[in-house]
């Protein structure tokens, strides 16, 4: 019995940490080449080749696209990217959309975080309704909302302006930031707020100069994904403007002429607005699975 | 977290209150306004009652078009779901290679919807597109234009490649909060790799996959622009999803009392989904905990 005792304590936890010391050090050190690393690859070609399709076509010019098929420009040209930054009625595109994603970004974060806040910090006379109403408001399909919005924002005149469109945007932008802004608030001790007004720090002073520092993560999440949803969105953009303040997505579709498609000039256009994106995500990399579930993983 | 009584907070709400009155219960008045007058234009309406939702009820056009977007949402859960699990459990979980990951894979869900309309649209063309002249080559006769079935898989295809990393990145997040203490006592226990799956990696993913799931139904039930771009909701009607469908009816043929009672039975489907989605969002008491741990 006590014989059985002493060789299963003593072989038990020795064999398994052998093994993961063992699977640990094949994995981290030799660098050897894991069939399962292979899926993750696939995947990401899968995902790149489309887009490198576009910025391939962007350097061709329109001969060399409708007549070849070249996995790499035959002779790669600057041109369809100097025509969109030397003609204005294509580089005001990329300036209305700016703008107005902006505003959007502003607008909705700023409103956002008092009510984000309230919902972290207070229960309060139908607070869950309006939680859920809100939510209800970022699910709600845009298509549902244009004819509307259009005859709303006729009547104040405010049609083809970018205040117009960043207005518009509230509806799935202040949801989604007052949720994840939430999300990041109820992270952070109650007692710190306590504190805070004990010390005699008046609310105003607390929330700005305490509190705001302490999310500074989950406003910089909030705002991205304000300005990522703003400016992926087109239909509603496209309805509320006519030339003043139209976006580049909705000018992208002027390529069409007598001659035929300026396919050169279009890929082009589409491979500019990616990178507003990619140059942002680095530094959201973390945090992207947060923001599209509304700050709840 | 305990909070406390406070109607004073509705002070603090206040802002986001007025500016989505402004932006969503007008417009949606407006709305419903429509849904039950009727007009013989010059602005002059008259009270038409409940008959444009019998009208729309009954109609097979909004029938066909809910049917097609229901089976369009089944078919991208049924590819988008186990695909991204897949990638997800085979990420590298520590290292330089997981940031590159999710950088990459992440790409697609910034791109303008109606630029990765535009992506797939060229890349599908059997001319100058490399997936159509691809195909070509091999003999398929593919035409997205045309040929329906070529659409849907073209229209499938693009929604995959576009929205699949949210489920791959939502999982992964479950994924990580993992202790390792739970691999290795599987480790001890000599379980197989599917066990590990179905016992330990499974229920710990359970809750980021039921959002990963909403949110894919939801955004897929009332996709418009991508389609859009690259079939523009045809050849015939084949692919035209209910958003599509309902601006096609509302500025396409200004058809307001038939749109405006669709868009409220769309609402309504979208508000009884949001219900569920709540409860499964605001229901985090129970892992809260192991979360906090892992982070």
């Amino acid at each position: 019995m006590s014989d059985q005792a002493t060789t299963a304590a003593g072989a038990l936890p020795a064999e398994p940490r052998s093994e993961t010391a063992l699977s640990a050090r094949e994995h981290a050190a030799s660098g050897r080449f894991r069939p399962k690393a292979l899926i993750p690859i696939l995947y990401i070609l899968f995902l790149l080749l489309p887009i490198y399709w576009l910025v391939n076509m962007s350097f061709k010019t329109n001969q060399e696209i409708v007549t070849t098929m070249t996995l790499v420009p035959n002779h790669p040209t600057l041109k369809n990217y100097a025509t969109i930054f030397t003609d204005p009625s294509w580089y005001s595109g990329y300036v209305n959309s700016l703008i107005y994603v902006l505003m959007n970004m502003v607008i909705s974060v700023a409103a956002a975080l008092p009510a984000a806040y309230a919902f972290s910090r207070y229960r309060f006379l139908g607070d869950k309704h309006l939680f859920f109403w809100l939510l209800t408001n970022r699910m709600a399909p845009p298509a549902v909302f244009a004819l509307p919005f259009f005859q709303l924002y006729s009547a104040f005149g405010l049609i083809d302006t970018h205040i117009a469109v960043a207005l518009a945007h509230c509806l799935f932008n202040v949801p989604l930031a007052v949720w994840i802004l939430e999300g990041f608030m109820s992270g952070v001790p109650k007692e710190i707020d306590e504190t805070a007004y004990i010390d005699g720090y008046s609310f105003p002073r607390f929330f700005v100069r305490i509190f705001m520092p302490l999310i500074a993560s989950g406003i910089g999440v909030a705002a991205f994904f304000c300005f990522m949803f703003s400016w992926v969105e087109l239909l509603l953009a496209r309805t509320l403007t006519v030339t003043a303040a139209k976006p580049i997505a909705a000018i992208m579709t002027r390529t069409v002429s007598a001659a035929g498609m300026d396919w050169g000039l279009l890929a082009a256009a589409g491979a500019l607005t990616i990178i507003p994106g990619a140059v942002v995500i680095w530094f959201v990399r973390n945090y992207i699975a947060k923001g599209f579930a509304l700050g709840r993983v | 977290m305990d909070k406390t009584w406070n109607n004073r907070a509705w002070f603090l709400v206040l802002p986001v209150l007025v500016l989505v009155a402004f932006s969503a219960v007008i417009p949606l008045m407006t709305v419903v306004n429509y849904a039950f007058q009727d007009t013989f234009g010059n602005n002059q309406f008259f009270w038409y009652g409940t008959d444009w939702f019998k009208e729309m009820l009954t109609s097979d056009r909004f029938h066909d078009a809910l049917v097609r977007n229901l089976l369009f949402s089944a078919i991208i859960l049924a590819i988008e779901v186990p695909l991204g699990i897949l990638v997800a459990l085979s990420m590298p979980k520590k290292g330089v290679w997981v940031s590159v990951c999710l950088v990459l894979m992440a790409l697609p869900l910034l791109i303008p919807w109606n630029v990765v309309g535009t992506i797939w649209q060229v890349f599908g063309r059997t001319d100058i597109g490399l997936l159509g002249y691809t195909l070509d080559a091999m003999g398929i006769d593919y035409n997205y234009v045309a040929n329906p079935v070529d659409a849907w898989a073209t229209v499938i295809l693009m929604d995959v490649w576009h929205w699949t990393s949210l489920v791959v990145l939502l999982c992964y997040a479950g994924l990580v909060s993992i202790p390792d203490a739970y691999y290795q006592a599987a480790k001890i226990d000599g379980a197989s790799r599917w066990a590990v799956f179905r016992y330990i990696q499974l229920p710990k993913m359970g809750r980021v996959l039921l959002i990963a799931v909403l949110l894919r139904f939801m955004d897929s039930f009332m996709i418009y622009t991508e389609p859009f771009v690259v079939t523009g909701g045809g050849p015939g009607n084949s692919t035209t999803f209910l958003s599509i469908d309902l601006v096609k009816l509302a500025i396409g043929q200004f058809n307001l009392g038939e749109a405006a009672a669709m868009s409220l039975i769309y609402f309504l489907i979208i508000l009884a989904l949001s219900w569920v989605f709540y409860t499964v969002m605001t229901n985090v008491g129970a892992d809260r905990p192991v979360k906090e741990a892992a982070r």
